[in-house]
C-alpha cells in the first residue's frame, strides 16, 4: 500500500486523473491511508484559493460555479470543486446530482470535481470533504471552489474554512433571504444576487443593499466591508464583475494574513473532525457491547467514554 | 423468496462498505424515468449515487467515473443509438485505464442486439420490467466482486 | 335544475343497500373474499365496492354533462361524434433519411393517407444538426433527421403540400421546422391559406416530462408563443401547438397529473396570449390537446370526459371566451408506451387494444395506436399493420362508435369523472398559487410530483401491489416469443454519413452573405424580444441550418440545464 500510495501521489502531481479520483477515494475510505497521503502531500507547496459558495435552495448556486468554472479555465487556472451533498441518514446511501449543472466542463483536462456525500455525520461537515480541499490545494489546483447544501451548522463550518465566502441569492426568496438570516446571512464575504434579469431583481436588489449597509447581514468581516454584486449565471452576465470583486477579496486576505489563517482553521478542522470521527465510531462500536444496569447511568456513561479512550492508546 | 434474501445479505455484507455507482443517460434522448428509478432504489440500498443528468457523451461518463472514482456504471439509453454510443464508451473506458468497471445498460434494447453488447464488455443488459430487486443485487454482486480483485 | 333522482327514491335506494350490505353481502364476502383489502386506480383514487344513484345523487345533468356539442361538452364537442364520422387514424412515422422519409409518405399517400404525421430525429428534436459531434450515433434512429430547409424539400418531393396535412413532433426547434415546411410549400406554389397540419410546439411539459427542452422555461414560453401568434395571423389552417398530457404521463405521473398539469399548462398559454394583446376568441380554437389513454380502464374515459368539462368551464369563465369553438378540448390520443413490456410481447397487442378502447369511449378526436415491437424499437411494418387494424376493427366492428358517450350515467364513470375532476383543481390551485406552470417548473414543483409518482408506481410493481403479466404475474422463464419478434432493420452509420456530406455541400455552397445577414437579423430581433419567426423564416430561406438557427437563440436565450430532481 505504501508504494502505492507514493506512486499515486506521483502520479496524481503529474496530472494523473484517475490517481487523483482513487487518491480522493482513498481518504474517504480509511483515516490511516488519508494520514499517510496528507504527510506526503503536504510537503507539496499549495497556495489555492478555496472559494465556499452558499446559497438558499433554488438561487442557481450550481449555474453560478459553472460560469465561475469557466472563466476561470478559460483564463488557464485549474479548477477544482467539491460538491457536498446531504446523505440519507436512513439507509446511508446518497443521490450526488450537484454535477449535473457543471457537467459540461466533465471532459476539461483542467477541472476536477467530485462529490461528497455528508455521510450521517453530525453537523455535517465530514473529515474527508476537508481533507480533500487540502489535497486540491497541494495538487496545484488555483481555485478550489466548495459547493454546499445551504441550510444550517453544515454550512456555516464548510464556509468558516473557506478563503472568501460566496453567499447566493435570487430574487422572490424573500422568506428563505429572512429565513436564513441567522445563519449564513452573516457570514458572506460577497453576497451575489444571481437571477439578476428578473422583474423583482431590483427590489431585492436595494433590500439587501440596506441590510449591507446596516449591518443586518454581513456582519461578521470586520475588516472587510462585504460586497454586493448582481448577476444572471444562466445568461452568463454579471459573472466579470463577480470574478473581480473575487480576486479584491483574495488579495486584500492576503494582505492581511487571513489567508495563512483560513489554512490554520483548515487545518484545526481537519484534525477535530477525524477525532470526533474515530472516537464517534468506536464509541459506537462499544456502545453496542455494554449492558448498562441503569443504577448510576453517570458511572456507567464515564466509563465506556474511559473504555472508548482507552482503545487508542 | 431466495432471491430476496439473497438480495438482504448482500445488502448487510455492502453496508460498510462504500459502494459508489455512476448512472448516465448516454446520448440525447430525455426518457430520465427508468434511469432516476434505478438511482433512487440504489440510494435506498445504501449505495452513493452519481448522477450525470441527461444528453451526457461517452466522453463525459468516462470523466465523471474518473473524477468521482466509482465502482460500477449503469447507462440508460432509449433512443436506439446503443451500439454506437456504447461501442465508444466500452473503448474510451479500457483506453483510460478502467477496463475493470462493471458497466451495466438499461433501455429499450433490440433482443438481437444484446450478444453484441455484451460482446462489448457490458456485464448485462437491463429490459424494460427489469426488478429493481435484480438491478440492486446486480449491481452489488458486480461491486464486491470488483473489489475482491 | 336537472337532478337525476328524487329524494323518495334516493331514499328507498339507501334503505335497500343496508339491508343488502346486511343480508346478501356477507354471505358472499364469507364464501369469496376479496382479492385485495383496498382496490384504487393508477391515481391512487380507491374505488370502493359498487356505485349506486347514490353517488351520483347531487348530479345535475345539464351542468355537469349536457348534450354533445353543448357546453360543457363533456359528451363530447361534436353532437354525432362517431356516427358522423370516425376518428382520425394518425400514425406516426418517418425515420432514417429525408429520401427514405419521402418514400414512405408516398406509400402512405397511394393508400389513401392524408394525415401524415412525421417523426424526428434526436438531433433535430434537441435542435443540432447532424454534423454536430453529440449528433453520433443518433442520426436517423428514432425518426427522420432534418438539419436544413434541404431535407424538408426532399421529405416532400413529389408531394402535393397543399392537399396533405401534416403533424411534426417537434418542440423547441418548432419555430424552424415550421417555417422549413411553409418554405418547401410556398416553393410548390401552395398559398399560405392551405397549409396544413400541426406542431407540436408545447415547451412547458419538456421541462416536466419529455426533457427535450432547449431554452430556460420563460424564453421557451416566449418562443413558442411566437410560433402560435405567427400562425394564427398566417396560416388559418395550422394547429400551431398541442397542448400534451401524453409525455408527462410516459414519465410516470398518474392520470390525475397528466389531467392537472396538462391543463396548467394550456392555462399559462393562453395567459400569455392575452398578455400579448390577442383575442382569446382568435387563438383559442387553433389550440389542441395530447393525451395518453394508459390501462386502467375506467380512469381513463373518466379523465377525457374531465378533461373537456374542465376547458370548457376555464375559457369560459376565466378568460371570457365568447366562441364555441374556443371552449373545445379537442384531443389527439394515444395508447401508452410505458405500459408495453419486452416480456412476451404479443400480450402488447391486447393491451394497446384495451387502451385504444378507453380513448374511443372518452371521445379522442384521433388516435395512435402503439406496435408491439416499441419495447425494442421503431416499430416494423407489419407490427404497425396490426396496430392500425386495431382502430379498425374498434371502430367497424365492434358497435362502440354507433352512440355518443355510451357510458354516460355509469355511476362509475360518472362519480369517477367527478373525483378526477375535484383533485385536478386541487393541483391547478396550488400552481396557481405559485404563480403559474413556468414558476412551478422552475421550482421544480410538478418534475418532483411525476418523479415520486412513477417512484411509487414501480414500488408497487415490486411488492406485487399492481400486476403486469409477464412481469410479476404469469412469468414465463424461457420467454419464446420475445426472440421471435421481427425488427425494422436501419442501417444508421450510412444514413448518418450521407447527411454529414449533404450538410457540408450545402455549407459551401449556399449564400454567404445573406446567410450571414439572416442570422444577425435573427439575433437583433431577438434581443428586442420581436416575434422570431419572420426572422427564422428568412435564415430558414437562406438556407441557415437547424443547429445554426437554434445556436444564434441560444446566445440569446440561454440553456436550460434540469436542477437534480429525483
Amino acid at each position: 500500500m505504501k508504494n502505492n500510495v507514493e506512486t499515486l501521489i506521483g502520479n496524481a502531481l503529474n496530472g494523473d486523473r484517475a490517481s487523483i479520483g482513487r487518491l480522493l477515494t482513498y481518504i474517504e475510505r480509511s483515516p490511516e491511508i488519508a494520514s499517510k497521503i496528507l504527510s506526503i502531500i503536504i510537503q507539496e507547496k499549495g497556495g489555492g484559493h478555496v472559494i465556499g459558495v452558499t446559497g438558499i435552495p433554488g438561487s442557481g448556486k450550481s449555474t453560478l460555479i459553472s460560469r465561475l468554472i469557466s472563466h476561470y479555465k478559460n483564463s488557464g487556472l485549474r479548477v477544482a470543486v467539491v460538491a457536498i451533498d446531504p446523505t440519507s441518514p436512513l439507509s446511508r446511501g446518497a443521490l450526488l446530482g450537484d454535477r449535473i449543472r457543471m457537467q459540461e466542463h466533465a471532459t476539461d483536462p483542467r477541472v476536477f470535481i467530485r462529490s461528497v456525500p455528508t455521510r450521517g455525520v453530525k453537523g455535517g461537515l465530514s473529515f474527508s470533504g476537508v481533507a480533500m480541499i487540502e489535497v486540491f490545494d497541494r495538487l496545484g489546483f488555483d481555485k478550489i471552489i466548495v459547493e454546499s447544501i445551504g441550510v444550517g451548522q453544515t454550512d456555516i463550518d464548510i464556509m468558516n474554512l473557506a478563503h472568501t465566502i460566496l453567499v447566493v441569492t435570487a430574487p422572490g426568496l424573500g422568506d428563505e433571504i429572512q429565513a436564513l438570516k441567522a445563519g449564513i446571512m452573516e457570514i458572506g464575504d460577497i453576497y451575489v444576487l444571481n437571477k439578476s434579469d428578473k422583474p423583482e431583481a431590483n427590489r431585492t436588489y436595494a433590500y439587501l443593499d440596506f441590510a449591507l449597509e446596516t449591518g443586518e447581514i454581513g456582519s461578521e468581516k470586520i475588516k472587510w466591508k462585504p460586497r454586493l454584486v448582481k448577476t444572471s449565471a444562466v445568461m452568463g452576465q454579471g459573472i466579470e464583475d463577480l470574478v473581480d470583486i473575487i480576486e479584491e477579496h483574495l488579495q486584500f486576505i492576503k494582505k492581511s494574513g487571513i489567508y495563512q489563517e483560513k489554512i490554520r482553521v483548515r487545518r484545526r478542522y481537519m484534525v477535530r473532525l477525524l477525532a470526533e470521527k474515530l472516537f464517534l465510531e468506536t464509541l459506537e462500536n462499544l456502545s453496542d457491547s455494554i449492558e448498562p444496569t441503569g443504577k448510576n447511568i453517570y458511572e456507567e456513561a464515564v466509563q465506556l467514554l474511559k473504555e472508548t479512550l482507552s482503545q487508542f492508546d | 423468496m431466495g432471491g430476496a434474501t439473497n438480495l438482504l445479505d448482500l445488502i448487510k455484507k455492502t453496508r460498510n462498505r462504500r459502494i459508489k455507482v455512476l448512472i448516465a443517460k448516454l446520448g440525447l434522448d430525455g426518457h430520465d424515468r427508468g434511469a432516476k428509478v434505478v438511482a433512487r432504489a440504489l440510494k435506498d440500498a445504501g449505495l452513493e449515487v452519481i448522477y450525470t443528468g441527461i444528453r451526457q457523451t461517452p466522453e463525459q461518463v468516462v470523466e465523471t467515473a474518473i473524477q468521482e472514482d466509482v465502482d460500477v456504471i449503469g447507462v440508460s439509453i432509449l433512443s436506439g443509438a446503443h451500439i454506437p454510443l456504447m461501442t465508444k464508451l466500452m473503448r474510451l473506458l479500457r483506453e483510460r485505464g478502467l477496463g475493470d468497471i462493471p458497466v451495466f445498460l438499461g433501455g429499450t434494447i433490440p433482443l438481437p442486439d444484446i450478444p453484441k453488447l455484451k460482446e462489448l464488455g457490458i456485464r448485462n443488459i437491463f429490459l424494460p420490467g427489469t426488478p429493481l430487486r435484480d438491478i440492486i443485487k446486480e449491481t452489488l454482486e458486480a461491486a464486491l466482486e470488483r473489489s475482491r480483485e | 335544475m336537472a337532478k337525476l333522482y328524487n329524494d323518495k327514491s334516493l331514499k328507498e335506494i339507501e334503505e335497500r343497500i343496508k339491508i343488502w350490505e346486511k343480508e346478501t353481502l356477507p354471505k358472499s364476502l364469507s364464501r369469496f373474499p376479496e382479492r385485495m383489502d383496498e382496490f384504487s386506480t393508477l391515481s391512487n383514487i380507491k374505488i370502493k365496492r359498487l356505485y349506486t344513484p347514490l353517488d351520483v345523487k347531487d348530479m345535475d345533468y345539464m351542468e355537469k354533462l349536457g348534450f354533445p356539442g353543448e357546453y360543457p361538452y363533456t359528451r363530447g364537442i361534436h353532437a354525432t361524434m362517431y356516427r358522423g364520422r370516425i376518428w382520425t387514424m394518425r400514425m406516426f412515422s418517418g425515420y432514417g433519411s429525408a429520401e427514405d422519409t419521402n418514400k414512405r409518405l408516398k406509400f402512405l399517400i397511394e393508400h389513401g393517407e392524408t394525415g401524415l404525421s412525421l417523426a424526428f430525429d434526436y438531433p433535430t428534436l434537441v435542435g443540432i444538426d447532424a454534423d454536430d459531434p453529440m449528433a453520433s450515433g443518433e442520426v436517423g434512429v428514432c425518426g427522420v433527421s432534418v438539419s436544413s430547409l434541404e431535407d424538408m424539400e426532399i421529405i416532400f418531393d413529389g408531394i402535393n403540400m397543399g392537399e396533405i396535412t401534416t403533424n411534426m413532433t417537434i418542440n423547441p426547434p418548432a419555430p424552424v421546422l415550421l417555417a422549413m415546411y411553409v418554405a418547401t410549400a410556398e416553393k410548390q406554389g401552395v398559398p399560405y391559406e392551405r397549409i396544413g397540419g400541426t406542431t407540436q410546439n408545447d415547451p412547458l411539459k419538456e421541462f416536466i416530462a419529455q426533457k427535450s427542452y432547449v431554452f430556460p422555461p420563460e424564453p421557451a414560453v416566449k418562443v413558442a408563443m411566437d410560433v402560435v401568434e405567427w400562425s394564427v395571423k398566417n396560416l388559418p389552417k395550422w394547429n400551431p401547438i398541442s397542448i400534451s398530457g401524453y409525455h408527462i404521463r410516459e414519465a410516470g405521473s398518474t392520470a390525475v397529473q397528466e389531467l392537472a398539469f396538462t391543463i396548467a399548462n394550456g392555462i399559462e398559454y393562453v395567459r400569455h396570449l392575452i398578455n400579448r394583446g390577442m383575442n382569446v376568441d382568435d387563438f383559442a380554437h387553433r389550440l389542441s390537446f395530447f393525451f395518453d389513454a394508459h390501462i386502467n380502464f375506467f380512469e381513463e374515459i373518466a379523465k377525457f370526459r374531465a378533461a373537456r368539462r374542465m376547458w370548457a368551464k376555464i375559457m369560459k369563465e376565466w378568460f371570457n371566451a365568447k366562441k364555441e369553438r374556443s371552449m373545445w378540448l379537442r384531443f389527439h390520443t394515444q395508447t401508452a408506451g410505458v405500459s408495453l413490456t419486452a416480456q412476451q410481447p404479443y400480450n402488447n397487442i391486447i393491451r394497446t387494444t384495451i387502451e385504444a378502447l378507453a380513448a374511443v369511449l372518452g371521445g379522442t378526436q384521433s388516435l395512435h395506436t402503439n406496435s408491439l415491437d416499441e419495447p425494442f424499437r421503431v416499430p416494423s411494418e407489419f407490427a404497425a399493420k396490426i396496430a392500425l387494424r386495431t382502430q379498425q376493427i374498434i371502430a367497424y366492428e365492434t358497435g362502440v362508435a354507433d352512440t355518443v358517450d355510451p357510458l354516460a350515467g355509469s355511476y362509475y364513470v360518472e362519480w369517477l369523472t367527478d373525483k378526477m375532476e375535484e383533485e385536478a383543481w386541487r393541483y391547478i390551485e396550488r400552481i396557481e398559487m405559485m404563480g403559474g406552470m413556468t414558476e412551478a417548473v422552475k421550482r421544480g414543483y410538478p418534475q418532483r410530483e411525476v418523479t415520486e409518482a412513477s417512484f411509487r408506481f414501480q414500488r408497487e410493481v415490486e411488492e406485487g401491489k399492481r400486476y403486469i403479466v409477464g412481469v410479476n404475474i404469469f412469468v414465463e422463464k424461457e420467454d419464446e416469443e420475445i426472440r421471435n419478434v421481427p425488427l425494422l432493420d436501419i442501417n444508421q452509420k450510412e444514413i448518418e454519413e450521407r447527411q454529414k456530406k449533404r450538410l457540408k455541400r450545402l455549407r459551401e455552397k449556399r449564400d454567404k452573405s445573406r446567410w450571414e445577414a439572416s442570422l444577425n437579423k435573427l439575433h437583433k430581433a431577438a434581443e428586442r424580444g420581436e416575434n422570431i419567426m419572420p426572422y427564422v423564416l428568412e435564415a430558414v430561406k437562406s438556407y441557415a441550418t437547424l443547429g445554426e438557427i437554434m445556436g444564434t437563440l441560444k446566445e440569446v436565450y440561454g440553456v436550460w440545464v434540469e436542477p437534480p430532481i429525483y
